[in-house]
């Protein structure tokens, strides 16, 4: 089986639907960004065309939850959060149907399709409607586990991801548990939180900011934004003191937000913290190297931020 | 209807925008050839004579203006604006570079003679409505038979018929395809013609690869009194590269050595045809 990320999500699709009738697939004329062609080949009466018209696939989705069906729908990030905002805000939260989201083509994994399709705010978008759960995948054990967590969570659960592959971080989908964060690396002076395909960066970061400094680092892969796991975070933050998020995401709203707000609550205060992430920015077109660089997400642009807090 | 001068003059245009659009995109190594080149005969006719324009001056007050609401024929635009004067040709080969002004799809905030910011499919249409409403001048639109799916198109139609906005033409680039496959198959168009009429447009459907109907129907649709106007091309997708016309899947090409082989050929029929214009 391939490591790309939409096959995974396209052959897990088809492990859970030979488990389950009444999972449903609907896509918006992006079946071949995701190759889901296999889905509809296999399981013809599951899959559902919605053509491109993704707040009508959103709607169909809440009425298809509320005969009992579990729907999953794709589209690009952009489009099936922020094009459908309201439906899936009222007809899938509201009206507390089961509706499952995968947004591909997180942030600048977007690359060539540009600043109309680079999602930096769909998992500020998400994370605000009640109830929701936000995952964010950074390898292929997180997204297969977060399919079947989603299959058997009733509600608003949005997976954000890359098509592409990433490296592997974990040896099986048993090794993840949902709302709980994974410490990749243990270290005492600097605790690194980041989510999707700025995790592989931040360990990165992490291993040379310990060759140039002698420091050593933590990071977390805090797969699940919503809910966040709050005590490994208190935990990392008591031991470490220093404090810095990585996100492809826009700074507000996202996994940095989420992280402090939930910290201060319960009155653990970082000794430094900064949000590295998208800053006031909309998208553009280019490299995904270009494109990390341009929006102060690179490996290098991690190690510089922790090397800064650091000294 | 009009002299053959005359239409060879756009046809050479149209041919032009077919090369070195192709010829980006081979830089490139993809794109989207398919529903670039289905647009480039009305292109060729609204650059070549009806859209009111002046490259030096793209934000012209009295200008025409054109919304490319399937944002993702950028380049098939960029084409045309280049051969046109408003950008220089070699500025093409930096479709989707880095740092680019040229991306995949359209920017006004990028490229000069682009008239609106297009890309999220549905979008661009209603934009159109305010131009034309802004503007006493001609506002010409394109949209996908795929993007029609979005209902934002049709919000966008009812709101043209009421306000009677007879300054208003659109084009449906009618290629029977969109990106997972055939519009028959994903979800039927109907027919066009009688829906916008239903929809309170003047309409009419035409070969969109033949220029003198084009350019009959664009005439059409500018002496229309008190409604918008709807022509229906009837294209193919990737029209002029039967090697690509005839491919299962083209909305989006990765191109291979054999593809790109097989697309140059039919580039130099295209440019032999150019080269019998002259
Ligand atoms: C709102 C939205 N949804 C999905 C897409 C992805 N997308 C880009 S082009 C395309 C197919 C367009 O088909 P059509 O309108 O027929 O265009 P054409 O055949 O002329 O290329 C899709 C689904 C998009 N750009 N915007
Ligand atoms: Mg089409």
């Amino acid at each position: 089986m391939s490591s790309e990320l939409r096959h995974i999500h396209a052959e897990t699709l088809l492990e859970l639907a030979r488990d389950h009738e009444n999972l449903r697939v609907l896509e918006a004329d992006l079946m071949g960004s995701v190759s889901t062609g296999k889905f509809q080949a296999e399981f013809p009466d599951q899959f559902i065309q919605c053509g491109i018209a993704e707040a009508n696939m959103i709607g169909v989705a809440a009425g298809l939850s509320a005969t009992g069906k579990v729907p999953f729908v794709h589209s690009f990030g952009c489009f099936i959060t922020r094009r459908c905002y309201d439906q899936l805000f009222l007809s899938g939260g509201y009206a507390q149907q089961h509706i499952n989201i995968f947004g591909s083509d997180a942030g600048v994994a977007a690359v060539t399709n540009g600043g109309t399709h680079m999602p930096f705010e769909d998992v500020g978008l998400m994370r605000l409607i009640p109830d929701s759960v936000v995952i964010e995948v950074s390898d292929a054990a997180v997204l297969k586990k977060a399919m079947h967590y989603s299959y058997q969570n009733p509600g608003v659960n949005y997976i954000r991801s890359t098509r592409k592959d990433l490296p592997e971080l974990y040896l099986s989908p048993d090794e993840i548990e949902i709302g709980k964060g994974k410490v990749l690396r243990e270290g005492d002076d600097l605790t690194i939180i980041a989510s999707g395909l700025s995790v592989h960066d931040a360990l990165e970061a992490a291993a040379e900011v310990e060759a140039l400094m002698g420091k050593t680092v933590t990071v977390v892969d805090m797969h699940t934004i919503k809910p966040v796991d709050t005590e490994l975070v208190i935990r990392c933050v008591n031991k470490t003191g220093k404090l810095l998020t990585v996100e492809n995401h826009n700074v507000t709203g996202g996994l940095g937000d989420a992280v402090i707000a939930e910290l201060l609550e319960a009155g653990v205060a970082p000794t430094a913290f900064r949000k590295i992430g998208v800053r006031e920015q909309f998208g553009q077109v280019g490299s995904l190297d270009y494109l990390k660089d341009q929006y102060g997400i690179s490996a290098q642009a991690i190690t510089e931020a922790a090397i800064a807090i650091l000294d | 209807m009009k002299s053959n001068e005359y239409l060879r003059e756009i046809e050479h245009l149209n041919l032009s925008i077919k090369a070195e659009t192709v010829k980006a995109l081979l830089h490139l190594g993809y794109g989207h050839f398919g529903g670039s080149l289905s647009i480039s005969e009305t292109l060729a006719c609204l650059y070549g004579h009806y859209l009111h324009h002046d490259p030096a001056n793209p934000k012209m007050a009295d200008r025409d203006y054109l919304v490319l609401s399937k944002g993702h024929a950028g380049p098939a635009l960029y084409a045309t604006l280049a051969l046109r004067g408003f950008i220089e040709l070699e500025t093409l080969k930096n479709i989707n570079a880095n740092g680019t002004l040229l991306p995949s799809h359209a920017d006004m905030n990028k490229t000069a003679g682009v008239d609106m910011t297009t890309g999220s499919l549905g979008q661009g249409i209603s934009c159109a409505m305010g131009i034309a409403m802004g503007t006493d001048t001609n506002v010409f639109a394109i949209v996908g038979d795929g993007e029609l799916q979005e209902g934002q198109c049709w919000e966008a139609f009812q709101f043209a018929a009421h306000h009677q906005l007879n300054n208003l033409v659109v084009f449906v680039d009618y290629n029977k395809r969109q990106l997972d496959g055939y519009l028959d198959e994903i979800q039927k168009p109907f027919d066009l013609r009688e829906k916008f009429q239903a929809f309170g447009f003047e309409s009419v459907q035409v070969n969109g690869q033949d220029i003198n109907q084009i350019c009959g129907a664009i005439e059409q649709g500018l002496a229309s009194k008190d409604k918008p106007t709807a022509i229906i091309l009837d294209t193919e997708k990737g029209q002029g590269f039967p090697s690509i016309i005839e491919m299962s899947s083209n909305h989006h090409l990765r191109l291979d050595d054999d593809l790109r082989s097989a697309i140059l050929k039919d580039l130099d029929v295209i440019e032999q045809r150019l080269e019998s214009l002259k």
